[in-house]
């Protein structure tokens, strides 16, 4: 965050939608420090507009890791690895 | 320090995430397959190395990751493609009604998850460039944190930041698209400039 901010009187004052909307991507990561998500927190509780797209965007979060988290694994691929431990794979001599 | 025996029982259990994200990443399942397998070949001669009570998952993924830099990278030699357009914030957000049309939509309880078929999901990350892919697909389908994204493709905080950031953003762009092809939405609604607007 910025060292200084202008005309700051409390340390817990709420974010106004353009620092909201900033900080969407670390928020939905959960990498901001609890004083800067409880801000955005905050602002959230009483801005419609961002907090539709703070939902939006947690919604694509979880279609997008379902969806690319569901491919089936070639079934005798474990096998496959699991052979490469007990073999000398690579003809150095030495198992694995 | 890990013993090799110990490997087996305790690393397998993660294969189904190394293949689907060896997937994303080569893009094709013949080299998904042979990148799993030299993953844990790797990671089988170099258990010694694990710290015992570390995250072995964040290990293994590692090595996957750098396994396919040097290796699947190089051999795909696609051009230098580490850059991308300049995408508008919000750019699926500000969108979606206009795909959701009367008859879709999703005013009418349609979710992301039944709008957005799988394999366009699949293809809108894979069209990234790997600069921008790798990262989202370590934090956005494996759920790895900042730091160990960084630690593992080998780059400060900063750039994990804003390679996720745009890259998500050319990532909604293609999803975006793919629906408009689909004839979901008005396609006159980009040259009209007016992709938000509403119906009379």
């Amino acid at each position: 965050m910025s060292e200084q901010q202008p005309d700051t009187a409390n340390a817990t004052e709420v974010a106004d939608c353009v620092e909201t909307i900033r900080e969407l991507d670390r928020f939905l990561d959960g990498e901001l420090t609890v004083e800067t998500h409880a801000s955005i927190r905050h602002h959230l509780d009483g801005c419609m507009d961002c907090l539709g797209a703070f939902d939006f965007h947690a919604e694509l979060r979880v279609v997008v890791a379902e969806k690319c988290h569901n491919d089936e694994m070639p079934p005798d691929l474990l096998a496959r690895i699991e052979r490469c431990f007990n073999t000398d794979i690579d003809g150095d001599g030495k198992i694995g | 320090m890990a013993d090799r025996a110990e490997f087996a029982a305790q690393a397998m259990e993660y294969a189904p995430q190394l293949y689907s994200a060896a997937l994303r990443m080569t893009r094709n399942r013949a080299d998904a397959e042979d990148l799993v397998q030299e993953t844990y070949l790797k990671g089988y001669r170099s258990f010694h190395t694990f710290t015992e009570g570390t995250n072995l998952r964040a290990w293994l993924f590692r090595i996957l990751t750098n396994t396919y830099i040097n290796t699947y990278r190089a051999k795909q030699r696609r051009p230098d493609e580490s850059d991308l357009d300049d995408v508008e914030d919000l750019y699926l957000y500000k969108r979606i009604d206009t795909l959701a049309g009367p008859a879709i939509g999703r005013s009418a309880e349609e979710s992301l998850m039944t709008l957005l078929p799988d394999t366009e999901v699949k293809d809108a990350l894979e069209s990234l460039p790997d600069n921008f892919r790798l990262p989202v697909v370590l934090a956005d389908v494996e759920g790895f944190s900042y730091k160990e994204i960084a630690d593992m493709l080998d780059i400060p905080i900063g750039t994990v930041m804003s390679r996720l950031h745009r890259g998500r953003k050319q990532m909604q762009k293609a999803l975006h698209n793919y629906a408009v092809e689909r004839g979901l939405g008005p396609a006159a609604a980009e040259t009209e400039g007016k992709a938000t607007s509403t119906t009379p």
